[in-house]
């Protein structure tokens, strides 16, 4: 039962922890981060990176689709923006690491501001439809713009190197990536403490009653392209050091859908959402992977018999989990959390 | 419980001046002028499809009128837009509930301080001293001077949806007090109530001209409550106007009655409106 809450002050109801427990959580959270690279094995912490990449990108989608209600197909293409900026910014340039990486960022969301420009008059699906045709077109730029982008065969990155250490291993990419990712959740967190994610809702919820209340939707909607485009451009620059070469198949359209997909599972609209949801898209098709191999003795020919049905169980459990848990894995969590609150009172 | 003091929201005087407005061959509005004067409640009535919406949608910017002036405390703002006009400090409600549904009360009346508020994307990301001292300082004063006002205290984090209707009007008018507004525009705040959630939603409006001192613009079909509370009366019908003045006045004009009754008796008229008051 959660006991002994009551605030005293402004600052201390809306802060992002409000319980002890949560407190708890969150420390151990951070403990398992840190000791997880001493722990994994050379293939889990290379899952382990890829995951908080894709948490980053999921993050940022979360914010253009979930909160704001704009569809977006378009995240693997910024996200690809961001690795060829990181790849130029690196090879011609020779800047340093986390300069890449942000001017990544920006550079993605330039473009995405240029994409987003027909969000004020097309919604919902026409929305989609545009955004998957600016993918299209930066495909075409991809592959054609060969002084930049390599055109088909791609650019190879240098390892990244930071304060003079090189950091070609996923061990010491993950040092790195990880606490982007959190700083990157955590500014997304604070978003919606404040006016402007305030406003983002809003226009989601109701975009004509927003406006009587002052909220210039063009300028808004702009500014979530800008920040979904922000946070896919670092994820692409991460991506970037992390793979070390960038081939206009890198980001394909379905890593779009992979995203969308994510951000649904995971819970639309909320923090925990785009974590859990890019957690399970990447590690799921994995551990399915292990369930084969175990099946291997039982099995003869379980690898070559059971490899599509391992992709089959993955799209059922997605399909499952819209099903029965629409709201997304966030929502088993919140349920989770409700069950200890109350109890022993309700169940 | 600390409230703006006296004078701190200057009261607009709200001017519409020949305005007409026309959906292709369709006159909405014909020639439409009368005043909403500081500091009183100024009702705007007539039967259905006389304009009424349509005149507060050019009010508060959501129509163009092709013809005519919108000006508040003389300025003119008939083509300015909607988010200008919020900063002037119109605010309004609607007819349909336009609540976001997806937020608890507390943010649905955070969100109508938006306008006047500074926070950037950058202080908001990082939620720096600065975008945290403004969101404390919004949160204190809802809380004081709106939620106890309007007694809303025991909901205020409860999302909008599971509200009652008669909350979520209330939740509604918090909102637009929330926007410091020097002209509140309300559209139909007592639709679909029952008497008691009528004569609640009454007092607070009453309460708000007093305590407030703004300036209040509303559309009403309940007549006992128009009658009841407002200073000044206007009557459209078929988009022009067709009589206005004190609520007395209104009452026994002929005009009025033939609007409504399609014969000009203000007897017969009264007598029906006593009807339906008792009847409900």
């Amino acid at each position: 039962m959660r006991i002994a809450t009551a605030k005293e002050t402004y600052v201390a109801d809306e802060g992002l922890l409000t319980t002890n427990t949560q407190r708890a959580w969150m420390i151990i959270l951070a403990l398992v981060l840190v000791l997880a690279p001493f722990v994994l094995n050379a293939y889990w912490l290379y899952l382990a990176c890829l995951v908080a990449i894709n948490v980053a990108s999921a993050t940022g989608l979360n914010i253009l689709t979930g909160y704001t209600g704009l569809v977006s197909l378009g995240q693997a293409a910024f996200m690809a923006v961001g690795a060829y900026a990181v790849a130029f910014l690196d090879g011609h340039l020779g800047t340093p690491f986390l300069l890449n990486i942000f001017a990544a960022g920006l550079v993605a969301a330039a473009v995405g501001v240029l994409v987003g420009v027909p969000s004020l008059r097309v919604k919902g699906l026409y929305l989609a439809i545009a955004t998957i045709a600016a993918s299209f077109i930066l495909h075409f730029v991809f592959t054609h713009w060969v002084s930049v982008t390599g055109g088909m065969s791609g650019v190879n990155v240098a390892p990244a190197r930071l304060f003079g250490i090189e950091l070609a291993s996923p061990f010491a990419l993950y040092f790195v990536i990880v606490p982007i990712t959190a700083v990157m959740v955590l500014g997304a967190a604070n978003l919606f403490r404040t006016r402007i994610g305030r406003a983002f809702i809003a226009i989601r919820d109701r975009d004509i009653s927003a406006e009587v209340l002052g909220i210039p939707l063009l300028q808004y909607k702009l500014m979530s392209f800008a920040l979904s485009s922000f946070y896919a451009g670092v994820a692409g620059g991460m991506w970037a050091y992390f793979f070390r070469v960038v081939t206009p198949e890198s980001f394909p359209f379905a890593t779009s859908i992979f995203f969308l997909a994510a951000v649904i599972v995971g819970g639309l609209g909320t923090i925990l959402g785009p974590i859990l949801g890019a957690a399970f898209m990447t590690l799921v098709p994995e551990l399915l992977k292990y369930v084969v191999e175990w099946l291997g003795p039982v099995f003869p020919n379980a690898g070559a018999a059971l490899s599509p049905v391992r992709t089959i169980v993955f799209g059922a459990l997605i399909v499952f989990f819209l099903v029965f848990e629409p709201q997304g894995l966030a929502e088993i969590v919140r349920r989770i959390r409700r069950f200890f609150h109350l109890w022993p009172f309700k169940t | 419980m600390t409230r703006p003091a006296p004078g701190t929201l200057a009261p607009a005087h709200l001017a519409v001046s020949g305005l007409s407005l026309s959906f292709g061959g369709l006159k909405a509005l014909t020639d439409v002028s009368f005043e909403v004067r500081p500091g009183t409640i100024t009702a705007l009535i007539g039967p259905n499809g006389a304009g009424k919406t349509s005149l507060f949608n050019c009010i508060s910017g959501f129509y163009r009128p092709r013809e005519g002036h919108i000006r508040l405390d003389g300025q003119d703002i008939t083509h300015t837009h909607p988010p200008a006009r919020a900063r002037a400090g119109l605010a309004r409600t609607f007819q349909n509930i336009a609540l976001f549904k997806g937020m608890t009360v507390l943010d649905n009346i955070k969100l109508g301080r938006h306008a006047h508020m500074r926070t950037n994307l950058l202080q908001a990301l990082a939620y720096w001293s600065a975008a945290r001292r403004e969101e404390m300082e919004l949160r204190a004063e809802v809380e004081r001077q709106i939620i106890d006002f309007l007694e809303i205290d025991h909901i205020r984090n409860k999302p909008v949806a599971s509200l009652s209707y008669g909350l979520q009007k209330r939740v509604e008018l918090a909102r637009a007090l929330a926007m410091r507004p020097r002209l509140l525009m309300l559209d139909e705040p007592v639709a679909g109530m029952n008497r008691e959630e009528t004569e609640d939603m009454a007092r607070f409006i009453l309460d708000v001209k007093e305590e407030w001192g703004i300036s209040i613009l509303m559309v009403e079909h309940d007549m006992g409550m128009v009658m009841d509370i407002s200073d000044h009366v206007v009557v459209l019908n078929f988009g022009k106007v067709i009589a206005q003045g004190p609520p007395a006045q209104v009452q026994g004009d002929p005009q009025v009655a033939a609007a409504y009754l399609g014969s000009g008796n203000p007897a017969e008229l009264m007598r029906r409106l006593s009807a339906i008051g008792e009847a409900a």
